[in-house]
């Protein structure tokens, strides 16, 4: 590192809002082509902070210095004046315009009164191949994969003239591929002068690619170390408080009858392609099943169809002995079937309802909850009131909307609710995506715990690691098949990796 | 003391005060261009709305229909639909009401003025209704059905007043002999025409209330108007909520037409436009923010100054349709928040640093 002056240099921010401190004090220095990476729980004040930097928010007190120079940054305007360029979790692009049109939204490039679209798409080209961000400018967003959008999330940054890049936890919503190009995106942005400041909590992307590690744990500085002198385990306990194990810590399962049953299932899209074919398997109770397989080989379709979201065109789906195939949601939750959704946002919960209303999404109309047509507010407030103690929803009141908790936090009233019902089979669609070390540690104890008490779980994931600690029996899928099944103890990543892929089957069913 | 200024403190209360301040500031930036007195005009419009009871019991008849009709854009809203059909829905109600008061005229009163009343809503409900189900059962934006229902409510209606209730060679209906005018007022109010409707507006207010945030199905239709994708998947059947709402939205708005046969004009005119209640409806359903209180409290405010407009030309000489400018501004402030918050900042910081000492 030279010795010139940092890029960005905060110094001792802090940031105050009703009730709490969210920053405290924090001082942070971003060298010219570094990668710094920001790591701390949901809720830490990773985000307060960066968008101070970018200017959504005033710092209470304390100072930003870019380029040694003290500066007041009170728009984001301003910070794109001052090179700072943000990548945002949730991405913010027009979907019916074009990668161009976005990129070049709010800065077109004129020609008399109209917008020159020719110049335009021609430098969206040059940025593009200079980064290797392999974008079509011409390209509809609609019409692009997630992880094309987050280039062009890059490129607007990059088009607006950044050379500090901050990236709000960037790998949340796309594929194991998909962060594996990011991963050499952000090396060839350093590698052309840029600096990146990357806020994550995934542990392995750090250790990977940065070249700094700031950990925050409830608005403090912990600790900024250098990435080559550390590992995941001190990073994790620095971040946490505590010694966390990633060995997930369980007892033998004991198996016990079928709970559910799929036999021969399928069904088509609207397009009126097959999205899930001739797919069968078995979960007992007492296991978890762990559905392995890369993103879009009909998990979502799969849970569709068990939870009477979708329907399907032929096979049966037998829950403890009662066919359950296109009833309707509702008859299939009252056969004790509950359901963590992967879209926590979109399908777990109405994020401008209450806590308290959330927690009796599905069970408002039973007594006691409903009282001859009248909701029982009194008993819905202690019955959220007990489930927020329980699993340790934190949350300022119960009467807080949904939207207001952190992602972790919405994540564990999904699951206070969903436990809560008590159910014979518990399906758990990626329950720990987007959590942080703490809270993935918290959701994956609930299910073994669940799966102790004798109920199947039924859990789909991407993340490999989780299906390989947490599952009893693994069912590989694949193109709506399942194309083998494995006990963990029996296989391994590169076996599985290869079956998900579809480069190997393992014939028959686990253990026969 | 400390609820009312934490009532007070909350946004949702100052903004629409501001904006209606502001409203009337650029009306009256206007009228200073346009050579004309503000305060002369704004004193005759309120002189106007309270200056006799007779005046004070019309700007009442005024507000009654933008109730109903404000009620049923918020209610529709509240469960994720626009119902720009409440024009349309005011009609059929009115058509339902004048027919059965004229052609069960045989029955008592106290059985007839009833029935005219519910079949209004009831055909009102109905024909909401329909916009509801094409959109429940085959997806069709209920915007672009609800519209084309109002020209279909409006032809048919002059249809069947045309053909079952005219008074030949006039352009208007029978006389109904159903009343629900407040008769026994009319030595205070100088015979304006006040009717029962203007309470049926109130308890429909308290009804909306009591239904959306206390009941079980307003929480159903709650959770469909906010998250569609949630309420399927915590087993609510998405579509019967679309047709109930729209059902209960056009219940509203029916009740509002039966409101002006059966209360207010005492016989069905054949109408050569839209009447208008409903798009007015929509207005004061934004205005009062789709809360069934605050629709109320928007019905009133826009009634008082469409009555009180006729005032300002009378007595400042201000044309009337500059109150279609305060009005139309008080809108543009309330959907555009941002303005207001941004005038209101300095005195928000102050409170801050309040606090924090």
């Amino acid at each position: 590192m030279s010795a010139a002056a940092p890029v960005v240099e905060l110094k001792q921010i802090t940031k105050r809002f009703p009730g709490i401190v969210a920053n405290d004090s924090i001082s942070l220095t971003l060298e010219k082509g570094e990668i710094h990476a920001l790591l701390g729980e949901n809720g830490a004040g990773k985000s307060t902070l960066m968008n101070i930097v970018f200017g959504l928010y005033q710092p209470d007190e304390g100072s930003i210095e870019i380029g040694g120079k003290p500066v007041i940054i009170d728009s984001p305007n301003k910070a794109i004046e001052l090179g700072i360029g943000m990548v945002h979790q949730h991405f913010k692009l027009v979907d019916p315009f074009t990668v161009t049109e976005n990129i070049i939204l709010g800065m077109e490039p004129k020609k008399g009164l109209k917008i020159d679209y020719k110049s335009a798409a021609e430098q969206v080209r040059k940025l593009s191949e200079l980064y290797g961000l392999q974008v079509n400018p011409h390209a509809r967003i609609h019409d692009i994969s997630v992880g094309m959008q987050q280039r062009v999330e890059i490129m607007k940054t990059l088009y607006r003239g950044a050379d500090i890049l901050i990236f709000d936890e960037p790998t949340a919503v796309l594929t194991p591929q998909e962060i594996n190009e990011l991963m050499a995106i952000m090396k060839r942005l350093v590698a052309e002068g840029k600096s990146i400041i990357l806020i994550t909590h995934k542990l392995k992307e750090i250790m990977s690619i940065s070249d700094r590690v700031t950990i925050i744990r409830r608005g403090k500085v912990i600790d900024t170390v250098k990435t080559s002198e550390t590992n995941p385990n001190e990073l994790a306990e620095k971040m946490v408080g505590r010694d966390v194990t990633f060995k997930v810590d369980k007892l033998d399962p004991h198996v016990g009858n079928t709970v559910l049953k799929l036999d021969g299932v399928n069904s088509k899209n609207k397009e009126g392609i097959s999205v899930l074919n001739n797919l069968s398997f078995e979960v007992k109770s007492g296991e978890i099943l762990g559905i392995a397989g890369v993103d879009g080989n009909g998990q979502s379709e799969l849970i569709q169809a068990i939870t009477g979201l979708r329907k399907i065109d032929s096979g049966s789906i037998i829950v403890e002995g009662k066919e359950i195939a296109n009833l309707s949601p509702r008859k299939i939750s009252e056969m004790n079937v509950s359901h963590i959704p992967e879209d926590r946002h979109k399908h777990g919960l109405v994020l401008d309802f209450t806590v308290s209303e959330n927690m009796v999404l599905e069970t408002y109309y039973k007594s006691p909850y409903n009282r001859n047509g009248f909701m029982n507010n009194e008993v819905i407030d202690k019955h959220a009131e007990e489930l927020v103690q329980a699993f340790d929803v934190r949350t300022p009141s119960i009467h807080n909307t949904a939207r207001s908790l952190s992602g972790g936090n919405q994540q564990k009233a999904i699951i206070a609710r969903e436990i809560d019902k008590e159910p014979t089979l518990l399906i758990a669609a990626q329950p720990t995506r987007g959590l942080d070390v703490g809270a993935i540690e918290f959701v994956q104890k609930q299910l073994i715990a669940q799966r102790d008490q004798g109920k199947a779980v039924l859990l789909v994931s991407f993340e490999l690691d989780e299906i390989m600690n947490v599952s009893d029996r693994i069912a590989v899928i694949y193109e709506g098949q399942i194309v083998g099944e494995v006990y963990p103890k029996d296989t391994n990543d590169q076996e599985l990796g290869l079956m998900m892929a579809g480069g190997l089957k393992r014939g028959g069913k686990a253990g026969e | 003391m400390n609820k009312f200024k934490k009532i007070f403190a909350t946004d949702s209360y100052i903004v629409p005060l501001v904006a209606i301040l502001l409203g009337f500031l650029v009306g009256a930036i206007v009228m200073l261009i346009g050579g004309y007195d503000p305060i002369a005009a704004y004193g005759a419009l309120f002189k106007r709305v309270f200056g006799s009871p007779y005046d004070f019991g019309e700007a009442i008849r005024e507000m009654t229909p933008l109730m109903l009709t404000g009620l049923s854009v918020a209610f529709a809203f509240r469960s994720g639909l626009f119902n720009i059909g409440a024009d349309g829905q005011v009609l059929i109600g009115m058509t339902a009401a004048s027919l059965i008061g004229i052609k069960w005229a045989g029955l008592p009163l106290f059985l007839l003025v009833p029935l005219a009343v519910i079949g209004a809503g009831l055909c009102g409900g109905l024909w909401a209704g329909i916009a509801g189900y094409l959109k429940a059962k085959r997806g069709i934006n209920e915007v672009i059905t609800t519209i084309m229902l109002n020209w279909i409510a409006l032809f048919l209606a002059n249809y069947i007043v045309r053909t079952f209730l005219l008074i030949p060679g006039q352009n208007r209906s029978e006389d109904i002999p159903a009343s629900i005018s407040m008769t026994f007022l009319n030595s205070f109010f100088d015979n304006a025409r006040l009717h029962w409707g203007t309470f049926i507006a109130l308890a429909a207010a308290v009804f909306f209330y009591i239904y959306l945030w206390k009941t079980k199905q307003g929480f159903e239709m709650r959770a469909v108007g906010l998250n569609p994708h949630a309420a399927e998947y915590a087993g609510m059947n998405v579509g019967r909520n679309v047709m109930k709402s729209m059902f209960i939205a056009g219940v509203f708005a029916g009740l509002a037409g039966a409101g002006e046969v059966l209360g207010v004009f005492h016989y069905q005119a054949v109408f050569a436009g839209s009447p208008g209640y409903g798009f007015d409806g929509i207005a004061v359903a934004l205005l009062g923010l789709t809360h069934p209180f605050g629709v109320i409290l928007a019905a009133i405010l826009y009634g008082m100054l469409t009555y009180g407009s006729a005032g300002m030309s009378f007595n400042a000489d201000v044309p009337p349709e500059l109150i279609r400018i305060v009005i139309g501004s008080i809108i543009f402030f309330i959907a555009a928040q941002g303005i207001v918050r941004w005038v209101l900042k300095p005195f928000y910081f102050k409170r801050k640093k309040e606090k924090v000492l």
